[in-house]
């Protein structure tokens, strides 16, 4: 068993989104590197709770890197240090001991502060009603083996399709641009044919309620796919440019 | 309490058709004029509501998540079965029924996992034509891979993400449905009570999770899809935010709550490393294709490098023990075996508590890039979480709470003792019997979604007369003050310690008396210690906070009250079942070789309770399993 740590967990505070935010220094002894960050953060909300105060919101579920609830920004970058890692599976052995580290909500014009660490994701929902769907209704599908798929395409599909909408690539884009996510669901649809009926008008209506939405133009640094715990690429984003040049160009 | 399961007659193969047939049918322009209120997004919930919302039905959603592509369904890794038989390999409806209800080891329903089976193949086309990327072979069309407690390949799978992709197929149609119109979802909203007005269910209280608001929705039938209680046990593999409230709430006012002591412990999580720990990892029984369980035979060899482990030195225990299945015996069957090779001190690992999971032999035989094709994310998974390469070195894995199959008692309508409540998926009890087969849960939470609720609802509103009330009639008056009133007694605790120590404390007692080896001397020292636990609750728990906002601290006390309540049925059920099967094992009820012993003359029922009032002994009512086409047999897999 390897020796415990001590940080310091520096955390954005804020009661609401119409007061004004904070940061709050929590120092944490006997942290063990085998813990993870947000176990940490339930070991302070445990000290915190049992004296009454108020604990740290924040975001979590599964807890095993795939529902996309956690967030964070932590030191300066979305989901922490790890690579294709999110905050649920961070651990401490990621830091070392006598740190202080940094801990805020995404900040994004079209994520609002909900309370301290938790923020406002619903714009990607409406994104995703404005056209990221295939229109079938329950019981008028075809048998699954009557349409073909190369399998080079529906793994690239499923490459896109793996987004978990944590809102990462969002965080860390300077113009809190939405493309990455969009471009995800507009291509994992694209490549398969049972997306094509809806194709043109899928990508045209889901980058206008992307705009609408608030969020930001590309800024082509690619700090979306640096941060994506899934790793989608930013190839996507040209793909779905070409879909959205070839709706205006075939209409 | 009458339990009426309302199984059509006639052959198994046509009971569905039949009944089908015989379901009223709601005209199409009165769709519109009825409320279906649906508790849950997951698999269940999402396929469910979006398909209610397709017929013209006014459908609103809650749930706790921010979004509904969040719920728990979205871990399921390993995949979806369907009677297909795209391998050729002799698959059938039949057989899948028949695996399903052996495997069950005879405690589930014939007539519904029959309709299961037969409506399996359904399920994976309607996922095809919404985009599910599943795996397919070179020549375009879908593979197959193998899971536990069958000899057939099945399986439909997308990478180890398979529930993700299937969420996100349903949570898409439930998008379209909000966008036109049909559908209104509440996100950050969490069901506290059901609403019976006249002996039918009409409504539900929930409270905002953002600005606390406790509000009434009334409706014409209410479907809950609120998933399992695993968490009980505070450390499972499900989501942090997985509770009992909806279902125990439901049970409170009148549903009867079966079989609650079947619970699944998966043979293959990541080891618990230390007290901090807040939730275990599963890895996928899709390994299991390709990994081969073992321990060293010396106990003196358990803290040596494995790799220096002879051959010779290792007992590949599962292959030794059921050659017939080997690595892919059913899932209640492989983590006793591993409880067993720990509990003999052969297990590895700095604990002592863990088996090996080896993939040596296959890298040797397929190449890496082979495996890493198969069960890349979950290997990366694994060396996230424990910094070793399972490439390299084995993996270790230890048993872990993982599924319930227990639930609120549904006749074959999905229906619950409460006229008018519907409950979907692993919120409901009825086709896993006392052991749920890998790659079975997705399958039967959008069975019941896509393929049943839709007809068995329309059903019930066709031929039931609803009294015009409003959310002002007295019943929801009384539900928002005892939802009020509990909010508020939480809320005045000052004690000391919190919520989530309490949880603590209630899933060990669980674990060490009702986990994987129960006996009744145990059990009946666990009810005790669960009702001391439960009154110092009541006295010293701490709840920090104000009611009108978000207080998370709020939120996990009310479901750790609820936990305390409902751990007790479980305990008090797996005391009565005195017989071993499927993943209840009463250690009295053992053969010599350790196999489990059911006794089918006294215990082939369903056992459903009824909630008789705080402080009162549950009334225990039974429904007899008739077994007319697999026939009862002690289940062997060697």
């Amino acid at each position: 068993m390897s020796a415990t740590m001590n940080v310091t967990l520096r955390i954005w505070r804020q009661k609401n989104r119409h007061t004004k935010g904070r940061f709050v220094d929590y120092p944490l002894s006997d942290v063990s590197p085998e813990q993870s960050f947000l176990e940490t953060l339930d070991v302070l909300n445990n000290q915190l709770e049992a004296r009454g105060e108020d604990p740290v919101a924040f975001d979590s579920d599964c807890r095993e890197g795939i529902c996309g609830t956690c967030s964070l920004h932590i030191s300066g970058t979305p989901h922490g240090p790890m690579k294709l890692t999110t905050t649920c599976q961070l651990h401490m052995r990621s830091f070392r001991s006598g740190a202080t580290i940094t801990v805020e909500p995404w900040r994004a014009r079209a994520f609002p502060i909900v309370k301290d660490l938790i923020v406002d994701r619903s714009a990607f929902d409406r994104i995703v009603q404005s056209g990221g769907f295939v229109s079938v209704k329950t019981g008028s599908a075809p048998d699954a083996n009557s349409l073909p798929v190369p399998k080079a395409n529906a793994e690239l599909a499923m490459d896109a399709a793996q987004c978990i909408g944590c809102g990462a690539c969002v965080a860390a884009c300077k113009n809190a641009s939405a493309m990455l996510f969009v471009a995800a669901k507009v291509s994992h649809l694209a490549l398969l044919p049972q997306g094509h009926a809806e194709r043109k008008e899928r990508v045209v209506k889901m980058i206008a309620r992307m705009d609408q939405e608030g969020f930001g133009s590309c800024t082509n640094l690619s700090a979306c796919e640096a941060v994506c715990p899934k790793g989608i690429s930013v190839n996507f984003i040209a793909r779905m440019n070409r879909e959205y040049l070839r709706a205006g160009l075939t209409g | 309490m009458k339990l009426d399961s309302k199984i059509p007659s006639g052959p198994i193969q046509d009971k569905w058709e039949k009944h089908k047939f015989e379901t009223k049918l709601v005209n199409p322009a009165n769709k519109r004029k009825y409320r279906i209120l649906v508790v849950g997004s997951g698999l269940a919930g999402a396929s469910a509501a979006a398909s209610l919302g397709e017929l013209g039905y006014q459908v609103d959603v809650f749930t706790h998540n921010d979004s509904p592509r969040r719920a728990h369904s979205i871990a399921a890794q390993g995949g979806i079965n369907a009677s297909k038989n795209y391998p050729n390999d002799g698959d059938s409806v039949w057989r899948l029924f028949y695996d399903t209800v052996k495997g069950g080891d005879f405690r589930a329903r014939e007539a519904n996992v029959y309709r299961l089976a037969q409506l399996s193949g359904n399920i994976i086309d309607q996922c095809v034509a919404q985009g599910v990327p599943f795996a397919r072979e070179y020549g375009g069309l879908l593979d197959n891979r193998s899971f536990g407690g069958a000899q057939v390949s099945r399986t439909f799978y997308a990478r180890g993400q398979t529930g993700q992709q299937l969420l996100l197929g349903a949570y898409q149609s439930l998008m379209r449905q909000a966008a036109a119109g049909t559908v209104a979802i509440h996100p950050r909203t969490e069901f506290l009570d059901l609403v019976v007005v006249d002996g039918q269910a009409r409504g539900v209280i929930t409270r905002d999770l953002v600005t606390g608001k406790i509000e009434r929705h009334l409706g014409h039938a209410v479907v809950l899809a609120t998933g399992g209680y695993g968490n009980v046990f505070y450390l499972s593999t499900n989501a942090r935010n997985c509770n009992v409230t909806a279902t125990w709430r439901a049970h409170k006012r009148g549903a009867a709550f079966a079989n609650p002591c079947f619970t699944q412990i998966h043979p293959t999580c990541i080891p618990v490393t230390g007290d901090h720990q807040s939730k275990l990892t599963l890895m996928s029984e899709s390994l299991r294709n390709d990994g081969r369980v073992w321990i060293p035979k010396k106990k003196e060899d358990r803290s040596k490098d494995p790799a220096t482990i002879p051959e010779g030195d290792r007992d590949y225990y599962l292959e030794r023990r059921y050659p017939a299945f080997g690595n892919l015996v059913p899932r209640d069957i492989a983590s006793r075996a591993a409880k067993q090779a720990c509990d003999e001190g052969k297990g590895v690992g700095s604990s002592g508590m863990s088996v090996y999971l080896d993939f040596a032999e296959s890298i040797q035989r397929l190449g890496q890039p082979v495996i890493a094709e198969r069960y890349g994310n979950l290997f990366e998974m694994y060396e996230r979480i424990t910094a070793e390469n399972p490439y390299q070195k084995p993996m270790r894995i230890y048993p872990a709470v993982h599924y319930t199959m227990g639930g609120l008692w549904v006749d074959y309508n999905l229906m619950s003792t409460i006229p008018g409540l519907f409950v979907l998926g692993e919120a409901n009890f009825s086709d896993h019997g006392a052991n749920r087969l890998g790659a079975s849960a997705l399958m039967q939470g959008l069975c019941d979604g896509y393929f049943v609720a839709p007809y068995t609802i329309g059903g019930y509103l066709a031929s039931n007369a609803f009294k015009g009330v409003t959310s002002e009639h007295d019943a929801f008056r009384e539900a928002e003050q005892a939802v009020d009133g509990g909010v508020k007694r939480l809320l005045s605790g000052r004690g000391k310690r919190t919520a989530d120590d309490f949880h603590r404390s209630l899933g060990k007692i669980l674990w060490d008396k009702c986990g994987m080896a129960r006996n009744a001397a145990g059990l009946t020292q666990a009810i005790g210690d669960i009702a001391a636990l439960r009154a110092e609750f009541r006295e010293n728990v701490i709840v920090p906070g104000e009611g009108g906002d978000l207080n998370q601290a709020l939120e996990r006390a009310g479901r750790v009250g609820d936990f305390l309540e409902f751990a007790e049925l479980l305990c008090l059920d797996a005391l009565h079942r005195d017989e071993s099967c499927g993943g209840h094992f009463r250690e009295e009820h053992q053969y010599e070789d350790g196999e489990a012993k059911r006794n089918d003359e006294a215990f082939a029922y369903v056992a459903a309770w009824e909630h008789a009032g705080a402080g009162k002994a549950p009334i225990l009512h039974k429904e007899a399993l008739a077994f007319e086409n697999v026939h009862l047999a002690t289940r062997s897999y060697k």
